[in-house]
């Protein structure tokens, strides 16, 4: 069997790709798995920013690439999750130090010993893009309720279908139910009906995520959190259970729950 | 085998001319012949071929099994060229045309690439080639034809269609659209949900309306009075 290879892409930056990989990656060792988070982002990392392990970093992707150190001694371990690794990108090289083939190469080393690899891609479409999802088992793209979001995820299904490594499922990340409801922000059916691929998850925007990235606790560790119970329902997609999507605009807040919740009871009595 | 390819495929006026060697192993050639046309599946679909067989005995069994095996792929084998009456037998038998080969490789006429400029050249039309594409197209995509273009699936807003005659999509057409490239203003634009970018028909041009909460009806756009006009597809 060995690991699933998790690539998260979106075409567009800024739509909360390392974000969404930092989560997911703490989701799933929440839950027992083992797993690896792979920062392809070179040049420009930050994974282990948002994962709160930058000051760990000696050696990172491409000293594993270029022979410098040792698959293992990259692997940093996270803080509370034994069994959740990183592998960070290089700050001081680009995109061209690694290829596709190198990717695959690492990926197949790390099969046997994981559950879940997960690789953050960088923006774009170039060589970045390429080598994220060479060795990529399953692509989630990431996108924004905006139109520009939903033209890049558009862009990048077509690329995935032409390497055979499409549709991939899809992400719907800061949704704003109050916008949605106006008509001002596109709804969930308004992507899908476009993209049409599958759905895997719909992120609420939540104040809490900028600051859990910015002190590395994903916001997914905190259980109070919407859009962190959303990364938790994604990662237990991704282990195949079935688990039904829930608009973001019918959970409500907690004063409409709790009207609802009177509505209920009086129509009981 | 002379160092030669052992199936060969090129463009020609009328089509695609597929060339099998005349002594490789049959099921040799049939999986490569595959082989080919998958690696560029949605460029191949709706191409018309003729069958090179040279000097090669073919049976009916093996060219309906090959038939078949284009047809699959959205490929028609209209016609055999052969000097073996084996082949010729075989090609009469399953109604398909039989000559020699006198067509000689043109210019590409379709590219279906990503931007990748196309021979663009003004060869004349018989009025029915065209490409048929089964998938949607998604942004950046862009689809270039001398002739027709068909596609089975939505044109995504970002996506494109340079067509030198007609352009039919059997689905939603939100992208950009040219349809009579070459400066035909026969040319039309059908879709079943007719919301373009922009659409372009020979060298007039028009955006579509700005309408919210509209319902989505078979349109076809045309030329009258040299403006574009739409209409209800009938």
């Amino acid at each position: 069997m060995g690991a699933k290879v998790v690539t998260v892409t979106s075409g567009k930056g800024g739509v909360g790709k390392t974000t969404t990989t930092a989560n997911l990656g703490v989701a799933l060792a929440r839950m027992d798995k083992k797993v690896v988070v792979i920062d392809a982002d070179i040049g420009l990392r930050n994974l282990d920013v948002v994962m709160g392990l930058e000051n760990r970093i000696v050696y990172d992707l491409v000293d594993v690439i270029e022979g410098r150190c040792k698959l293992r001694q990259a692997m940093i371990k996270h803080k509370q999750f034994p069994e959740l690794y990183l592998i960070p990108a290089a700050q001081t090289r680009d995109k061209s130090a690694v290829s596709p083939s190198d990717m695959i190469q690492l990926t197949d080393q790390l099969r046997n010993e994981f559950d879940f690899i997960l690789i953050d891609s960088p923006a774009g479409i170039e060589r970045g893009f390429r080598n994220a999802v060479a060795a990529a088992d399953e692509v989630l793209i990431v996108t924004n309720p905006e139109v520009s979001a939903v033209r890049d995820a558009d862009r990048i299904i077509g690329l995935l279908e032409a390497e055979n490594k499409g549709p991939g499922q899809l992400i719907l990340n800061r949704v704003k139910s109050d916008m949605v409801k106006k008509g001002e922000m596109l709804s969930a059916d308004d992507v899908t009906d476009i993209l049409a691929i599958r759905l895997i998850g719909i992120v609420p925007e939540d104040e809490g995520v900028i600051p859990a990235s910015n002190s590395g606790n994903p916001v997914t560790l905190n259980e109070n959190s919407r859009a962190g119970a959303a990364f938790r329902d994604i990662a237990r997609r991704l282990m195949g259970e079935n688990i039904p999507l829930v608009p973001v605009e019918e959970n409500g807040g907690f004063l409409k729950r709790l009207s609802r919740l009177f509505a209920g009871s009086s129509n009981g009595s | 085998m002379r160092g030669e390819q052992t199936v060969a495929i090129k463009g020609v006026q009328d089509g695609l001319l597929v060339t099998i060697s005349p002594t490789e192993e049959w099921s040799v050639l049939t999986t490569e012949l595959s082989a080919k046309i998958d690696q560029q599946a949605s460029f191949y679909s709706g191409a018309r071929v003729t069958l090179d067989a040279g000097e090669r005995p073919v049976p009916k069994d093996q060219l309906m099994g090959l038939k078949a095996l284009l047809e699959r792929r959205g490929i028609i084998l209209w016609a055999v060229s052969t000097e073996s009456q084996t082949t010729i037998d075989a090609a009469i038998a399953l109604d398909l045309r039989t000559s020699n080969v006198t067509a000689q490789p043109s210019a590409r006429a379709e590219t279906y690439d990503d931007g990748v400029a196309s021979t663009f050249s003004n060869v004349d039309e018989d009025g029915t080639t065209g490409i048929m594409i089964r998938r949607t197209l998604r942004s950046g995509r862009i689809v270039r034809s001398q002739g027709h273009v068909v596609v089975f699936g939505d044109v995504n807003p970002g996506a494109e269609i340079i067509a030198g005659g007609d352009v039919i999509v059997w689905g939603r057409l939100s992208g950009n659209v040219h349809a009579g490239a070459n400066g035909d203003e026969n040319a039309v634009v059908c879709a079943l949900d007719m919301i373009p970018t922009q659409l372009r028909i020979a060298g007039h041009i028009t955006t579509s309306p700005d309408e919210k909460r509209r319902k989505p009806r078979p349109e076809t756009a045309f030329i009258r009075d040299h403006r574009i006009v739409v209409d209800q597809w009938k």
